[in-house]
């Protein structure tokens, strides 16, 4: 066991929370904190982003630290874009040496979407490569390049999945690659086409990949019209049905961020009611303060208290 | 092939402003496949160079030469004489080329005429697209024939990425998803298990990470 509390809550079978929250562009840790003392005790553990969608902020790891100074339990998001294999092992170390106990391994977001397209990316590894390299410092003490550590860093160790792109069938074989190089749990893309995500799950649970791995159905409540339309046409690998464009856009105007929440809530219940599914990931975009009246609202809360 | 563009005529004419006396050299293989640096290219440079310097008074003669291939010393014998003539040399082949005319001839400046682009093919009339990176180990023949490493823009190994939807690229609509091909090409001929093996990490030693690559044929040397 890594220590983590999130691993400890979905070993014992329970229906674990985590929610997503983004760190700054400036180095004020006011605002992490900030976020995570509106998350506190309403989710099991909080995703810190890598650069998400490849614009530079605070250091992930860095606003995790801030997290675990105040007793929020951080997973560490982590990708291969920005960093070589030597850079990521260190920080993975380094991570763990500062009491961060999970970790989520992506490729990131490509660099041509960003605040600063003219960059170089690295792609050293790819995701699962990155899963594996985590999995081997963990369970075999050893560096990628065979080195026995002095302290291996036990992270439990996560990884995201896109059951909404393209080609749908490997989408499963994908999960199933992941979960052989290591992965303990998945954090999915956000869930809007309900059928797609059943029909995703229930392959995965064919072939017995929900008895190996925890999966985390992600969800973002949609704040207007306008959002729920960029995210069916511009975000990449995202499927949003007509129907709930339609519903957002019915709503009026000054309503249309309680409809978003009201949809998101019922997609949770949708979400609870799927065999193989172990846990919630709310990524509220900009939105975190709204995060606690959606746990409670759910009735996903008290949290489970550690031990 | 080594595809390349020809730089514009505003960047050129600055490129060659200080000199009265320039050298076109063109190369006969890959530039002039795709349009860059061939002969034809060469002379038509040559008549805008003159008419743009013409029309601003400004003297420039300019000669014209195109060898078989920029790459290789043998062929560059025939251009001495007309290197040693000229003040500068503007060559329209790839980045091999240029720098092949700069270490053959020590006193004369060589230009860059063109951007070389990529190691592609010429897909359709007028299309060129990259399909090699020229990593030092291809390993097509677990990727059912498709290069990841080129033709992904994140160079997965181990399936596609989220963005990938309709079976194109999420960075650029018009790029094919390279993942989406190797499944589709996997399955025609029943290649599927080999796409569910984990992909270890790649040893980037033969590419470019490990510094500027040589190779020795020594059945050939004399």
């Amino acid at each position: 066991m890594s220590g983590s509390r999130l691993q400890q809550i979905l070993s014992e079978g329970g229906f674990a929370v985590t929610a997503e929250a983004g760190p700054p562009r400036g180095a004020n840790a006011e605002v992490v904190r900030k976020k995570g003392a509106a998350l506190k005790g309403y989710v099991d553990a909080v995703n810190v982003t890598d650069n998400q969608t490849a614009i530079v902020r605070m250091c992930s790891l860095a606003a995790c630290a801030h997290l675990v100074q105040m007793g929020v339990e951080p997973v560490l998001q982590m990708v291969t874009r920005d960093r070589n294999r030597i850079a990521l092992q260190s920080d993975i170390m380094g991570a763990y040496s500062l009491g961060i106990k999970n970790i989520l391994c992506l490729s990131g977001d490509h660099q041509t979407f960003g605040s600063q397209p003219d960059a170089m990316n690295v792609f050293d590894i790819d995701s699962m490569n990155l899963v594996n390299a985590v999995k081997t410092m963990r369970d075999a003490g050893k560096d990628m390049s065979g080195f026995e550590l002095n302290v291996a860093p036990r992270m439990f160790i996560g990884a995201a999945e896109n059951p909404f792109a393209d080609p749908f069938e490997y989408r499963v074989i994908r999960l199933a690659k992941k979960v052989a190089a290591g992965a303990d749990f998945i954090q999915t893309q956000c869930i809007y086409d309900m059928a797609r995500f059943k029909e995703w799950v229930r392959l995965a649970r064919e072939q017995g990949l929900t008895e190996k791995v925890h999966i985390l159905a992600g969800v973002t409540p949609l704040k207007s019209a306008r959002m729920a339309k960029y995210m069916a046409t511009k975000v990449p690998g995202m499927s949003v049905p007509d129907a709930l464009i339609k519903r957002m856009e019915g709503a009026p105007k000054d309503r249309a961020a309680e409809e978003g929440i009201k949809v998101c809530l019922e997609t949770i219940q949708e979400i609870r009611q799927i065999k193989g599914v172990h846990g919630l990931h709310i990524m509220a975009i900009e939105w975190e303060d709204r995060v606690p009246e959606i746990v409670e609202s759910a009735g996903l809360y008290p949290r489970p208290q550690a031990d | 092939m080594i595809v390349a563009e020809q730089k514009t005529i505003a960047e050129i004419k600055d490129m060659v402003a200080p000199y009265s006396k320039l050298l076109i050299m063109g190369c006969g293989t890959c530039v002039k496949t795709c349009f860059a640096g061939g002969e034809d290219e060469v002379a038509t440079l040559a008549s805008a160079l003159r008419l743009a310097f013409k029309k601003e008074g400004k003297k420039i003669e300019v000669e014209e030469i195109t060898v078989e291939r920029q790459c290789e010393d043998e062929f560059l014998h025939q251009a001495a004489s007309p290197i040693a003539r000229n003040q500068a040399v503007l060559s329209l082949a790839c980045g091999a080329g240029v720098q092949m005319v700069a270490s053959r001839f020590a006193k004369t400046p060589a230009l860059p005429g063109v951007n070389t682009t990529f190691i592609g093919i010429l897909e359709k009339k007028g299309v060129f697209t990259e399909k090699c990176l020229g990593c030092g180990n291809c390993i097509v023949d677990d990727f059912a024939g498709v290069c990841p490493i080129s033709r992904c823009a994140k160079k997965l190994l181990n399936g596609p990425c989220g963005g990938s939807q309709n079976g194109k690229c999420e960075v650029n609509p018009e790029t094919e998803c390279a993942w989406q091909i190797i499944i589709e090409r996997s399955k025609a001929f029943g290649q599927m298990d080999k796409l569910t093996a984990y992909v270890p990490p790649r040893d980037w030693r033969t590419s470019y990470a490990g510094g500027p690559r040589k190779l020795v044929r020594e059945d050939h040397m004399v």
